[in-house]
């Protein structure tokens, strides 16, 4: 556990991306191979099942903090991190514990069967035998937030470096279910890969915003300019449902959403066509719901996505289908090297042979012959159900996560909305101690109502400021929350409207974001219920 | 009806009725009585000021010509049969907690202070009193700092590292009172210290006063690069990110502030490394300072006033949030990013924020 506190306290002591793999290398040429496994399951998500429920580990490092409830509370406030405020909070320790990280996670798993009483023994027992440093590791395993600061991409660089073997390869290896306790390095290394996983998925390829944000539009022209010969590119729809893998290899089936979750459960309904799929086939394409053979929202999906029991009731009212657009294996072959355009003639022979039409719909092509076409074309998004286009090279290949080149996606503009800011609460992680997270209300008559939540979209400077203003007109606090007197007006953006019975305004919006801070605009001219209402048509039609 | 006090909080500062003086006003005053020299402690502006020796030198040079008396620790002035005498306060050099006497009742205003002897300001005395007026910048129990042997060791190492990969090392720190503390504890047989000209300003001020400090060397136009590269640059929060920094690359840059204890104050300043070294008394340091002195009643402000107030309340203290008289509030010494900081003068503070936030009053 030491290395590996250590580890995480390397990473945090640099900003450059080379030191930064510098240090990976470093610590997986130190430590045993199930300890490299551990680590990479972590760094890519893996987390450890939850033994022991925060709030008791919450309860019991109160305790030990010997500090009233109240004041651990407000301290993590200021933290703004679980794991972190325990370890400021408990008496400081210098001794270490010569337990593996592998030992570690054998003895958090080992709790699933004891008693509460056994745990809190557990517990305080470990917490006495670490230092701070790996106090604070051992408590991000506990507690299940394990965000370090490095990309996967960057753990890949350091294994490839070490192995020789290619990113792209070790990418793939790496996809899908795997447990640290079962997948060996040794199979992770192999020059040829003999692991029997069929229910692994290949990496996504993840298209690049062509637009970096929507402040800095493009021009059909500026899009000519960058990517040349409109002829060279493919164009679909931009689909907004849920991105998946679906496989089809040894009469199995699976289902795999982008975060790398099994979701083959979810949605009974794809399981007929996939089924019947010729075995050693994979198809990316975007679940939706459908009705009378059309998309619908997202918000419609959105009332079967974390359902435990899918009722009959809920597959009745959204019932899904799927959006393909690419073939990444056939006959069980990766023809992921192979041409946008080829892939793409597999696909439309698999999707014509298919008994499933009304679920298996392949993404049609939009046919332009030139960039301000597609211009136009793009203006139709909305009413398509689209976010916008996506603009392939017919020449490409499937490649490993976002890159530039290939793939680009052209969205449509925001919805925007002049909003006052009512509400603040502190952030987390590097926002900590500040109040980045706002609530927006708009006018219904000479009322301010709340609509929406935003996090994002300010600089830094910019959060300083509000920051500034917040904690010198502050109205009124409850718990975490404050009041804030309404002036400042800001513009947010949002992808899409709908009515909501949950929310006071009765709306409720998809990614809002800030735009911008409207510095020109008095609280006054912010804009009102009835024109956010008035967009709930526009949207959903 | 209940006698005056013999403090209060008013809109200009602390004021004393009885002695007509007031404590670190903001606001132009007749007779100002200054703790220490930081800008949100010494503003310009007042007919008089009472100040300790050590303060003299930087007071003239941040204040310009200005009416000055100074006094050693312990040293009494009479002012309306009131008897103002100032006590090391360990914050900075020069820095004092101000006790305030008149027929028996004793009050301290402790301005800014820490517990530990950092090596160069004069360590921190408890002073008895019946009525103890005390900052709470770190009040808040996830801030306990380290001995600064351990952090200088840190920051040697580090230091030692860096000239090992052949990069300059950037320590930043206000120029008060931490760069001189980080320049007396630093390894010097590692090398050479250079420092910005904000600090070595404030350096060749301290050195007028009397002060022996380790040797340092200015940059200019016509530091060589190469040189610098070896030694250790000491540089204030403003230079962060500016082209005068960049001209060091590639560097390490390390952050002396006691925010640095929070991974995210960190990783907001984008620091390669943060020493979570403060100037202010710790939670444990608070607390200690504060029974020391054996006060009956303790007023807080500036810091996290709230939530220590009532964590004191609860441990039978009887202790007074000076909220509403200062307006202030927990968060106002949440330290700015380096985004803001615009004048060399008004961030030269580790708690430059409390500047803006005491104005507005």
């Amino acid at each position: 556990m030491k290395t590996f506190a250590q580890l995480f306290l390397s990473l945090d002591e640099t900003n450059k991306t080379n030191e930064k793999v510098r240090v990976l290398k470093d610590y997986f040429i130190a430590v045993p191979d199930t300890d490299k496994m551990h680590m990479l399951a972590l760094f890519t998500g893996r987390k450890p099942k939850r033994q022991i429920n925060s709030t008791l580990v919450r309860n019991w490092a109160v305790e030990v903090s010997n500090i009233p409830a109240w004041l651990f509370e407000e301290s993590y406030h200021v933290v703004g991190d679980l794991a972190e405020t325990m370890t400021l909070l408990m008496p400081q320790s210098d001794i270490g514990s010569s337990k593996s990280l592998t030992e570690w996670i054998a003895e958090i798993n080992a709790l699933a069967d004891k008693t509460e009483e056994q745990k809190k023994l557990w517990l305080l027992d470990s917490w006495a035998m670490l230092d701070s440093q790996e106090r604070f590791v051992f408590n991000k395993l506990l507690t299940g937030s394990f965000r370090v600061g490095v990309s996967q991409n960057l753990v890949i660089k350091a294994l490839a470096d070490i192995s020789g073997l290619e990113a792209a390869v070790l990418t793939h290896r790496i996809m899908g279910n795997w447990v640290p306790e079962t997948y060996q390095y040794a199979q992770l290394m192999e020059e040829q890969d003999a692991a029997e996983n069929i229910s692994r998925p290949y990496p996504f390829f993840l298209a690049y915003p062509i637009q970096e944000t929507s402040e800095k539009q493009k021009a059909p022209q500026e899009i000519g300019t960058a990517l040349g010969n409109a002829a060279d590119w493919q164009a679909e729809w931009k689909w907004d449902g849920i991105r998946a893998q679906m496989i089809k290899r040894g009469g199995e089936i699976f289902i795999w959403s982008r975060g790398e979750d099994l979701v083959t459960e979810k949605f009974p309904e794809l399981h007929p066509f996939l089924n019947a799929l010729p075995d050693g086939t994979v198809i990316d394409g975007e679940i939706l719901s459908f009705r009378n053979g059309s998309p619908m929202p997202f918000n419609v999906l959105q009332t079967r996505i974390g359902r435990k029991n899918l009722s009959k009731k809920i597959l009745e009212e959204s019932p899904v289908a799927v959006i393909a657009y690419d073939c990444l294996e056939f006959s069980g072959d990766d023809i992921r090297p192979k041409q946008q355009s080829e892939r793409r003639v597999i696909l439309e022979g698999l999707q014509a042979a298919t008994l499933y039409p009304e679920v298996f719909h392949i993404s049609s092509l939009i046919q332009f012959d030139s960039w301000e076409h597609l211009g136009q074309a793009r203006e139709q998004s909305r009413a398509m159900i689209a976010e916008g286009v996506m603009i392939k090279r017919k020449s490409a290949a499937y490649q490993v996560g976002r890159r530039r080149g290939d793939w680009w996606k052209w969205k449509i503009d925001p919805l925007t909305v002049d909003a006052v800011m009512i509400y603040a609460q502190k952030g987390h992680g590097r926002r900590a101690d500040l109040y980045t997270d706002y609530t927006f209300a708009v006018w219904d008559g000479d009322k301010l109502v709340p609509f929406a939540k935003a996090y994002s979209g300010l600089t830094d400077a910019e959060i300083n400021k509000v920051d500034y203003f917040i904690k010198r007109n502050t109205i009124d606090k409850f718990g975490p929350v404050r009041t804030v007197k309404p002036e400042l007006v800001f513009e947010i953006g949002f992808e899409g409207i709908n009515k909501s019975t949950r929310h006071k305004s009765g709306i409720a919006l998809r990614f809002p974001r800030i735009l911008r801070w409207r510095h020109d605009k008095p609280k006054e001219e912010a804009d009102t219920l009835e024109t956010l209402k008035a967009l709930l048509g526009d949207s959903t039609e | 009806m209940a006698k005056k006090p013999l403090l209060e909080f008013t809109d200009r500062g602390i004021y004393c009725p009885q002695g007509m003086f007031y404590i670190d006003p903001w606001k132009p005053v007749d007779d100002a009585v200054i703790t220490h020299a930081h800008a949100d402690h010494a503003y310009v502006g007042h007919k008089r000021y009472l100040a300790h020796h050590l303060s003299r030198e930087v007071l003239r040079y941040r204040l310009g010509e200005i009416t000055l008396q100074t006094v050693e620790y312990g040293e009494t002035v009479m002012k309306n049969g009131v008897a103002i005498s100032l006590y090391p306060a360990g914050h900075v050099i020069g820095s004092a907690q101000i006790r305030v006497e008149y027929k028996g009742e004793v009050w301290v205003v402790s301005g800014d202070y820490k517990v530990e002897n950092d090596g160069i300001s004069t360590p921190f005395e408890p002073v008895q009193c019946h009525h103890f007026i005390s900052e709470c910048t770190f009040g808040m129990p996830v801030y306990t700092w380290k001995p600064q042997v351990q952090i200088f060791e840190e920051i040697n190492n580090w230091w030692r590292g860096n000239i090992h990969n052949g990069i300059a090392t950037v320590l930043v720190g206000y120029s008060l009172g931490k760069a001189q503390r980080i320049l007396q504890n630093l390894d010097l047989l590692n090398g050479k210290v250079y420092t910005h000209s904000v600090i070595e300003n404030t350096n060749e001020a301290l050195r007028r006063n009397g002060l022996i400090l380790n040797p340092t060397e200015r940059i200019t136009q016509e530091s060589v690069k190469e040189e610098v590269r070896k030694g250790l640059i000491i540089a204030p929060p403003s230079s962060v990110g500016s082209p005068w920094m960049r001209k060091f690359q590639p560097y390490s840059f390390g952050y002396c502030s006691g925010w640095m204890s929070i991974r995210g104050a960190k990783r907001r300043r984008a620091a390669d490394r943060g020493f979570a070294l403060s100037d202010h008394a710790d939670w444990t340091g608070l607390i200690s300072a504060i029974d020391a002195t054996g006060c009956e009643s303790v007023y807080l402000t500036h810091g996290y006033t709230a939530t220590f107030t009532r964590y004191l309340s609860g441990i039978g203290f009887d202790a007074h949030e000076v909220y509403t008289l200062y307006g202030g509030e927990e968060e106002e010494a949440s330290p700015q990013p380096a985004s803001l900081e615009t004048t060399p003068e008004n961030q030269t503070e580790e708690d430059s924020a409390e500047v803006s936030g005491r104005v507005e009053l």
